[in-house]
């Protein structure tokens, strides 16, 4: 299967040629993918080197006189360190992009934690008027990106992965999806997480729900599933763990309920190694998610065996 | 009824349009360093007014050094820009005019600033934006402080607008010898460097200015170092 950074430049090819409004901003990763663009839009697709301070003020410059910038690098480099330039060059300064990034939380465990990004949806959570999307699986990032460069001025962050779901499955930019339905809980999983979260709540009575746009949170549905479910709520999600736990409490602020958020550790593991290693590290493989989940929805989620 | 449209404002007036923001009278030019650059941009060189102010095609004008801000409100009110009657109110809460300036609160305002070294990275994409729409009339004006360049973003705009060959990209570093850690001509040798063109002049000196402002650099960017008296002289 191919990735949903595959997938990037190739969409975001054609919008450029679709859309006047569109231009790309990069800071040296990526640019390969678009030479064939630049050739095409050589005022449109601009590479500004190892600059990321530079790539969202130069994007919110382009966005001020009217134009729709799509900004791209890893995660780390592209809301860790500018920042500053997001919170004021975007936000401040009332202008909209849409920041795609590379990489996630542990795309590249060899890499180390220089390139690790498990905060950045936190960061963003600090500001206002954001969208968030978190794609699960290649044809979810094509669709998320293009509604993306589409919405307008808005200010949207597309976080792509490595990490992915065997399926795609519908996806509209702004619901949870109901996945499965059941009486002693709700399980949001968040993109990727989803079909670890589906191994782990089989033979549990529980409802899942898949989220793909986390921001705004759809906390209509999670009131939807609590009130058939039960208001024991757990999260599920690819970067830090609790990230959307206030989110969650603020959604069922009217019922009492119980929330725990599962994603990714703040502990530094200092391990490089693979994907799968550090999914576990974090407790969230399939076998680790049950144990959790279980333990805390307690003995009444298991469904006897048929 | 006043309204500043009305009304011619000079040179002469500035120090009193300032005084309405301060409660001092007796504001001389030297009380602010950036009064003599805002003024003849403002006054011989920026195509904009209130009349176009969201004209595709005026130029742009972004204040990144956006501490003590009174001498731009001053020249944007006697441009028109602002009205007289919002100058007494200067950093109270009703107040569209804050000590650093907010560009959704400030008629004529391109950006906010107040954080140092956003507006020169923000200047290189407006100047690629204008570019990539065909809009070849427009010029970008950006005003920094000598200590200002400190901040590394602004080195990582400088180093790319020279090889992007951005000629329509203009800054003005208005140096008051502020910063820390600086050495002679090392300003304009770093924009220099980067394949700008560089001009340095008495930050005063109207004509002098005006010069530098409107002197030709065909396919490179342009850097003018105004001079004034030092900070803490």
């Amino acid at each position: 299967m191919d990735t949903m950074r595959d997938r990037f430049a190739p969409v975001v090819s054609r919008l450029l040629d679709e859309d006047p409004r569109v231009a790309v901003v990069l800071a040296e990763i990526g640019a390969a993918g678009f030479d064939e663009a630049a050739r095409r839009h050589p005022d449109r697709v601009v590479n500004v080197g190892i600059r990321e301070q530079l790539l969202v003020g130069a994007a919110a410059g382009l966005a001020l006189t009217g134009l729709r910038p799509v900004v791209h690098t890893f995660a780390s480099f592209l809301v860790e360190r500018p920042f500053e330039q997001i919170k004021l060059d975007l936000g401040h300064q009332d202008a909209g992009a849409v920041l795609v990034s590379a990489a996630a939380s542990f795309d590249w465990p060899a890499g180390g934690y220089t390139h690790m990004a498990p905060g950045d949806v936190a960061l963003l959570d600090t500001l206002d008027g954001w969208t968030v999307h978190v794609p699960g699986h290649p044809d979810e990032a094509e669709t998320l990106l293009r509604q993306a460069v589409a919405a307008g001025d808005d200010k949207v962050y597309v976080r792509l992965s490595l990490q992915a779901n065997g399926r795609a499955l519908p996806v509209d930019g702004e619901r949870f999806r109901t996945v499965r339905e059941g009486r002693s809980g709700v399980v949001v999983a968040v993109g990727p997480m989803l079909d670890a979260v589906l191994a782990a709540a089989e033979g549990l009575d529980v409802t899942v729900l898949y989220a793909t746009t986390v921001r705004p949170f759809d906390g209509a549905a999670l009131r939807r599933a609590v009130g058939a479910a039960g208001a024991d709520v757990v999260l599920v999600e690819p970067y830090l763990a609790g990230t959307s736990t206030a989110a969650a409490n603020d959604a069922l602020h009217e019922v009492p309920h119980r929330v725990l958020g599962l994603g990714v550790g703040r502990r530094e593991l200092r391990r490089y190694g693979q994907i799968e290693e550090h999914v576990a590290a974090h407790g969230l493989d399939a076998r680790s998610l049950r144990e959790r989940i279980g333990s805390f929805l307690g003995a009444g989620a298991a469904v006897a065996p048929a | 009824m006043t309204n500043a449209t009305d009304t011619t404002y000079t040179y002469a007036d500035l120090p009193g349009l300032m005084g309405l923001m301060t409660g001092d009278e007796k504001h001389g030019p030297a009380a602010t360093s950036t009064l003599d650059v805002l003024w003849v941009l403002y006054d011989r060189v920026l195509r904009v007014s209130p009349e176009r102010w969201d004209d595709p095609e005026r130029d742009r004008f972004l204040l990144s050094k956006g501490h003590g801000p009174m001498a731009y409100y001053a020249v944007l009110a006697a441009r028109g820009f602002v009205p007289v009657e919002w100058l007494p109110g200067f950093g109270s809460y009703d107040s569209p005019l804050g000590h650093h300036p907010d560009r959704t609160l400030v008629p004529g305002a391109e950006i906010g600033s107040g954080s140092l070294g956003h507006g020169l990275p923000i200047a290189v994409g407006t100047a690629l934006g204008l570019r990539a729409q065909g809009l070849d009339e427009p010029r970008v004006w950006t005003l920094v402080g000598d200590a200002e360049l400190d901040e590394g973003s602004n080195h990582e705009a400088i180093a790319f607008a020279g090889p992007a060959g951005l000629d329509r990209l203009h800054t003005v570093v208005v140096d008051n010898s502020s910063a820390s850690h600086q050495r002679p001509g090392g300003i304009a040798a770093r924009f220099e460097a980067a394949g700008w063109s560089a001009l340095t002049v008495d930050g005063r000196d109207h004509e002098a200015l005006y010069g530098a402002f409107t002197a030709p650099h065909p396919g490179r960017p342009h850097v003018v170092v105004a001079r004034v008296e030092p900070k803490s002289a």
